[in-house]
């Protein structure tokens, strides 16, 4: 048995440090057998309608690649332009002799019980890869889907851009519509070389009674750019992520932004590590959090370990139901003389003042509170599908409901 | 016709009462000007006026047009053509300038142009009156009431905080608003606005000025010869003339 076998064989039943403690024998492993689907055609109109919610078009066209993993099955994968590798990770360790000693090098493998389980659980993932100096001007379109109900779906990803290369991934992670429960754990891990650009785009949007435990960890060196975005504006019933960036080398920039609703029932508790280790790093976290009855934690960590990095975080949240909760945990750690970090956080209702000065121009209250709303959230996506703004909107919309 | 007709109204704030028994008639085509120390009561008369929820009226009635609007939403007002240009006005994060102006002008001005005649382009894609100055603020508002064109306009403290520089685009804005350059009889908008300095009779043609005091109109004149006796005795001997 391997090293990485038996440090995750010893941690299968190490609790993780948040987020509600899981039993993983509630789940169960026996998805459909689905077969590969070259032209999506297996898919139904609803299950199409649903992935689309999740920001996942189910085409070819306007992609660099594609990659479609359902339950443990990849069901379609594809790559559109040179320079670019799509492929599930089974594929890539067979093709790529080296890529075994890159994984777990960022997220231990027995950090918790749920990287031990994505180890030793045959689950796939996804391996993207832009060669050195590609720049990709299509986004990947990643998509994972739990189409079993009750299903544990352990997936381990990889994402390398190599240097001067650029790449934007946009992942939806979705149900069928039929799953009320499920297990996801996503272990990431990604790789940003010399001067490289990656932006990742995720969208959860699963299911009242489903699970989710992303581990993610990247790696930026000199000068290469990490932007994320994460949405989740559906109901499910816990996440918990804690993604932690390091800037490896000088100049290195990581950007992460969250826009985060939590429904009643849903318990979402996520956060965003940045640690600088090179001179002239930088780093913005900002979290948009919204609850209309659920609850959220909201955390963030900026470490400065040399002189000369600046990094800023912000949370602000909006309560819109009695019982909602939002707890934000900000947290700031400088390590060495010269570090430049900041924080601003806010949690609070919409203001009656605010609703009333728009309803003076002539908005109704409704109109009044989603543009309020609509403000709270707005942060800039690029390339963000149209069928995911729409989707935005919507639950804009619907948050401003009731109050 | 009148433009406003307000019938002892009056108003509190969380039971405490901020205007006692206000009577106030502003024909078609007229301004007034409102004159009174801070808390006399002025700010709460423009903001019942516009009808927000904190001042609750508790006998009296406003009428707009002939139609009485005292227990109407703010919106249903507004879009009878009341127009608020606020003293402070809140920060709306996230909503850009100019996707408020648009909401504003309901399609019936073209905002962009507004924008371009008072300079007011590098402004639009600013978030609403986030980091704005104290002229910038009032310019703002001042746009928005341009994109909402409404028949009675309602200042508050227009000029306050203002720089030289930008008093006189506050001024050349009001003026637009309230139709200077129109004969009396051609005017259709009328104007209710407080000011301490007096700086805004420059631009409009002022018609009636009112000292308000606890709550209360004291005295109706002439506004630039009101504005003279308040220079030259102040407030208190109002309160005397009163008595």
């Amino acid at each position: 048995m391997s090293e990485v076998k038996a440090k995750a064989r010893q941690s299968l039943s190490k609790k993780a440090p948040l987020g509600p403690d899981l039993n993983l024998e509630d789940f169960v492993r026996e998805g459909g057998a689905w077969s590969y689907d070259p032209d999506y055609s297996r898919f139904t109109p609803e299950e199409r309608g649903h992935l689309l919610r999740a920001g996942i078009e189910l085409t070819d066209q306007e992609h660099a690649g594609t990659f479609l993993q359902a339950d443990a099955a990849v069901v379609h994968c594809r790559v559109n332009r040179p320079g670019l590798e799509v492929m599930p990770l089974t594929r890539a360790r067979e093709q790529h002799g080296w890529l075994a000693d890159l994984l777990w090098t960022l997220v231990p493998v027995d950090a918790d019980k749920y990287t031990a389980y994505a180890e030793l659980t045959p689950g796939n993932g996804y391996f993207i890869r832009a060669l050195p100096g590609v720049k990709v001007p299509e986004p990947v379109e990643a998509c994972l889907y739990l189409r079993t109900d009750r299903f544990a779906q352990p997936v381990h990803n990889v994402v390398i851009v190599e240097p001067g290369a650029r790449l934007h991934i946009i992942t939806g992670c979705t149900t069928h519509p039929q799953v009320r429960s499920g297990l996801h754990v996503g272990v990431s891990e990604f790789f940003v070389r010399e001067g490289g650009h990656l932006t990742f785009t995720m969208v959860h949007n699963w299911a009242e009674e489903v699970h989710v435990r992303p581990r993610t960890a990247v790696w930026v060196e000199a000068g290469g750019t990490y932007i994320s975005h994460y949405i989740l504006l559906r109901p499910v019933k816990t996440v918990q992520t804690y993604p932690t960036v390091t800037l490896a080398g000088p100049e290195a920039v990581a950007s992460l932004n969250s826009i985060l609703i939590a429904h009643p029932g849903s318990e979402i508790d996520i956060g965003g590590r940045v640690l600088l280790k090179a001179p002239g790093t930088r780093a913005e976290v900002i979290a948009r959090t919204l609850t209309t009855g659920g609850t959220c934690i909201s955390r963030g960590h900026l470490v400065g370990e040399v002189p000369e990095v600046r990094a800023h975080l912000e949370c602000r949240g909006l309560i819109l139901a009695p019982r909602g909760i939002i707890y934000a945990i900000p947290e700031l750690e400088g390590r060495a003389a010269g570090v430049d970090l900041s924080h601003e956080a806010a949690v609070g209702r919409i203001a009656q003042e605010e609703v009333e000065y728009l309803m003076a121009r002539g908005l109704d209250e409704d109109q009044a509170v989603s543009t309020i709303v609509r403000g709270f959230l707005s942060v800039q996506i690029e390339g963000l599908p149209q069928t995911l703004v729409a989707e935005l909107e919507q639950a804009v919309q619907e948050s401003g409901k009731g109050l | 016709m009148n433009m406003l007709e307000i019938e002892d109204l009056w108003v509190q704030i969380d039971g405490r009462d901020v205007l006692r028994g206000i009577n106030l008639v502003i024909p078609v085509g007229e301004t007034h000007i409102l004159f009174g120390k801070n808390g006399s009561g002025k700010t709460s008369l423009l903001m019942t006026i516009m009808g927000f929820s904190r001042y609750q009226v508790v006998k009296g009635r406003i009428l707009l047009q002939g139609e009485e609007i005292t227990h109407l939403p703010p919106f249903e007002r507004a879009r009878r053509g009341v127009g608020l240009a606020f003293q402070r006005p809140p920060t709306i994060r996230g909503l850009k300038t100019l996707d408020l102006l648009r909401a504003c002008a309901r399609g019936s001005q073209e905002v962009l142009a507004l924008a371009q005649r008072y300079d007011f382009l590098p402004f639009l894609d600013r978030e609403v009156n986030y980091g704005f100055s104290g002229g910038e603020l009032k310019r703002s508002e001042l746009m928005q009431l341009l994109a909402q064109d409404p028949a009675l306009v309602l200042l508050d403290e227009p000029e306050s905080g203002v720089d030289l520089e930008n008093l006189q685009v506050v001024g050349e804005i009001i003026s637009q608003l309230l139709q200077k350059g129109r004969r009396r009889s051609h005017r259709d908008k009328s104007g209710l606005i407080i000011t301490h300095t007096g700086f805004i009779l420059n631009y409009v043609h002022a018609d009636v000025g009112y000292i308000m005091l606890e709550g209360q109109v004291l005295c109706a004149g002439n506004p630039r010869e009101l504005l003279e006796d308040i220079k030259k005795f102040g407030y208190e001997e109002c309160i005397r003339c009163r008595r």
